[in-house]
């Protein structure tokens, strides 16, 4: 019997209409555990080499880990993964919300899906049944209006994902929606689902999940939850959420501003949490099982329209706001909204749309070419921008391919401030007073993602004498306003970032949220125990979980080797922007990563790692890990 | 008095869901709960949650008197129970569930419920 997993997988191809269900792969629970671990084996092991990301032979994996499901705090993690368009490289984003713990009470713990539907279809699950359906009448509408719909005609137990108009229209950074404001948001995985003609899958399951032991693994939740309430980040963050790190962010010169031209802004007190709370929050929005909900779901009103809307969450805040001048919380929220129901990930538009505004600033997009006199900070502009990527309306069509590649097509040297890694775009932390962070962003496997690693804390507190391992809530809820900003030294944040960079996905492994540890200090003691009342199995955190984690991170860099023709440390640094101006303003005023820094910094992670001068692993580090590739 | 439930503060976690069928039931199984949590989205964008407020009104369907007051709660007793389940699909919030055995189940006010919820959406009182 297998403890704590549903036990089986599912295969849908998608061309045959073939619908296949297999036990769970022992292999892969023994060697790979759950979640980012299953979606690393199986999309090497599956996925034909060199295929084309929107190609119906691309694999489009969903996976829960062991601990999805059960009573365990904020265990409804949805991992998916697949090549991504973004980056022609290993690509996986999760989300939050109900519809993966479905999934597996379906009793699946992996989904695999292949080929292209012939029309616009939905998948339908419940339980044992499996149907591919028609989605004409769903095609071309908004994710919202389409969970809206589809819970109407299903039921309201049904938990639905679907994809936007920007998926459908193979938009780079086309997210996958659920839950009236969750998303599974990057690397492009909602324009493989548009690919394959797939507009929503619909998932109900009402099965029981093993468990070794019930009872243990009830006291030890109802353990951790009381443990959770005892943080003093469970009242410090909740209310909140991630938007509550904004001020921290600005104060200490990271929050990107005027496409990363900067990394702080005047109007930080007008697009945070408080801002959030005060003026647009209806409810707390929980994922399942989650004690700390940081979804604040509320109601933003503007010139343009009204709108219910989830968020904006911190990293929407930066990107859409200050990143876009947009200083308004109900203009940010409404943008939020925008993205949302044209199936569009808020990190990235953030991203594109100041990188957009700045080549119109530069004359290098015209107004022709625009469609409209856009400026900076103005909501209409931005909402037109976006509008015009999901429908691919003129300059939004090359927009639409992200960063990097509307960089080459617009020409102008606007590649050096195209902000991205990889292809995938950069989130909210601006860096270049940040070696640790920089080092993570530049070596993320799925490109510039903070969900591999954040280490801006430990970049700042080593520096100040407070503690590397503060928490999140430690960190805003201390005094953040210093006079001059000290670093961590460069040569001392590669064992930060290793660590982080295997601490950080070994929940996406696991199953659960990040967040109780990261932001409020959750033990990990509590995960070792709880995976042991689940699945009957002994798991050391640090010894066997991390070093689960790390194997991942060599099995994804030879995927990018094998898929990406020239791979390698190129495809590591960072924008030219962040070596080669200075910031301009802020308490980092002045500051620049030199490029010799960077390559000092690669030199030292590829040694740590056991990679070559060029990033690539070694035939020993590959075999200490078991890897036979 | 008994279960209570403050709309103004649950997120919509369904760890109540959670723990209720663990607690009783032994097994991970939301669906099986005896209480229901749902939200209302887009609009108004608030969570509810069904839960037995012991109105007793299976009680008076029950034709074999199989549904008995023990205090403040109503509680099935399977001796007397002849599995008719008249008691089913009168319960105003679709509460009472059948088990694998064919006979009905309910809430019994154990208040695992009230006492995991993170947000002190449910009260006992």
């Amino acid at each position: 019997m297998l403890y704590g997993y549903a036990g089986n997988t599912l295969r849908i191809d998608l061309s045959t209409q073939k619908i296949e269900k297999e036990p769970l792969k022992k292999e892969w629970v023994d060697d790979f555990i759950g979640g980012r671990g299953f979606t690393a084996k199986i999309l090497y092991d599956e996925n034909p080499p060199n295929v084309d990301p929107l190609d119906g032979e691309n694999r489009f994996i969903i996976a829960m880990g062991p601990l999805s499901g059960l009573f365990v705090p904020a265990s409804g993690k949805t991992h998916f993964c697949t090549k991504s368009p973004a980056t022609g490289g290993y690509g996986d984003s999760n989300m939050g919300g109900h519809f993966g713990v479905n999934m597996k009470y379906a009793g699946y713990d992996v989904t695999i899906i292949k080929g292209k539907a012939k029309e616009p279809s939905y998948i339908f699950i419940d339980n044992d049944r499996v149907e591919i359906r028609s989605a004409k009448n769903y095609w071309g509408k908004g994710s919202m209006e389409v969970e809206e719909s589809m819970k109407k005609e299903l039921g309201e137990d049904f938990q639905i994902l679907t994809i936007g108009e920007a998926g459908e229209n193979l938009v780079n950074f086309a997210c996958i929606s659920h839950d009236f404001g969750r998303q599974a948001g990057r690397i492009g995985i909602g324009a493989v689902l548009g690919s394959k003609n797939i507009k929503a899958i619909a998932a109900r399951g009402t099965k029981s999940i093993p468990v070794f032991d019930p009872k243990g693994l009830l006291k030890k939740g109802k353990e951790t939850y009381e443990a959770c309430r005892k943080k003093p980040g469970f009242k410090g963050w909740t209310p909140e959420g991630t938007a509550g790190i904004t001020n921290w962010c600005n104060d200490v010169g990271a929050l990107p501003t005027r496409n990363f031209q900067t990394s702080n802004c005047d109007y930080a007190d007008k697009i945070n949490g408080k801002a959030i709370l005060k003026e647009l929050k209806i409810t707390d929005k929980g994922c399942f099982a989650c004690p700390i909900p940081c979804g604040k779901y509320g109601y933003a009103r503007t010139k343009l329209g009204n709108a219910y809307v989830e968020g904006p969450e911190y990293e929407t805040l930066s990107l859409l706001g200050s990143n876009c001048e947009l200083d308004d919380i109900h203009s940010i929220a409404y943008a939020n909204y925008i993205c949302d129901e044209l199936g569009i990930d808020t990190c990235s538009a953030g991203a594109v749309v100041s990188f957009a505004l700045e080549c119109y600033e530069k004359g290098y997009i015209s107004k022709e070419e625009m469609g409209m006199d856009v400026k900076w900070g103005d909501l209409d502009s931005i909402v037109h921008i976006l509008k015009s990527i999901a429908k691919r309306e003129g300059i939004g069509d090359i927009l639409a391919l992200g960063v990097r590649s509307a960089a080459e097509k617009i020409g102008h040297n606007s590649d050096k401030f195209a902000i991205h890694v990889k292809g995938l775009e950069w989130t909210g932390y601006e860096s270049r007073n940040a070696p640790g962070m920089m080092l993570g962003y530049m070596t993320s496997d799925i490109g510039a993602h903070h969900g591999r690693c954040w280490v801006l804390g430990s970049d700042v507190a080593t520096a100040v004498g407070g503690d590397k391992n503060a928490t999140v809530h430690d960190l805003i809820s201390g005094d953040s306003r210093f006079d001059t900003i000290p670093r961590a030294e460069h040569k001392n944040v590669v064992p930060l970032v290793l660590k982080s960079q295997h601490l950080r996905p070994a929940f996406d492994i696991l199953g659960t949220c990040r967040l109780q540890y990261m932001e409020i200090g959750l033990e990990t003691r509590y995960y070792e125990e709880l995976y042991y009342y689940a699945t009957g199995r002994k798991m050391d955190f640090e010894k066997d979980l991390l070093l689960l984690s790390e194997k991942i991170w060599h099995l994804n860099r030879m995927f990018n080797k094998r898929e990406i023709p020239d791979f390698g440390r190129k495809y590591d640094y960072p924008p030219a922007r962040f070596y080669e101006e200075k910031i301009p303003s802020g308490p980092n005023k002045g500051h620049i990563m030199e490029f010799a820094v960077i390559e000092e910094m690669l030199d030292t992670y590829y040694e740590a790692r056991g990679w070559d001068k060029n990033g690539i692993p070694t035939k020993e580090t590959l075999e200490r890990h078991n890897l036979a590739l | 008095m008994g279960l209570s439930f403050n709309n103004e503060t649950c997120s919509g976690c369904k760890a109540c869901e959670l723990v209720c069928t663990l607690q009783n039931m032994k097994e991970i199984n939301p669906s099986r709960a005896m209480l229901h949590v749902y939200g209302k989205f887009p609009e108004p964008g608030k969570y509810f949650v069904d839960i037995c407020d012991q109105c007793g009104i299976c009680a008076k369907e029950c034709p074999m008197d199989a549904i008995e007051l023990k205090g403040r709660t109503y509680r099935v007793n399977k001796d007397k129970c002849d599995k008719c389940l008249a008691c089913v699909p009168v319960c105003p919030v679709n509460l009472v569930k059948i088990d694998d055995d064919g006979y009905p189940y309910k809430c019994i006010n154990c208040k695992q419920c009230a006492s995991i919820c993170p947000r002190d959406a449910l009260i006992f009182e």
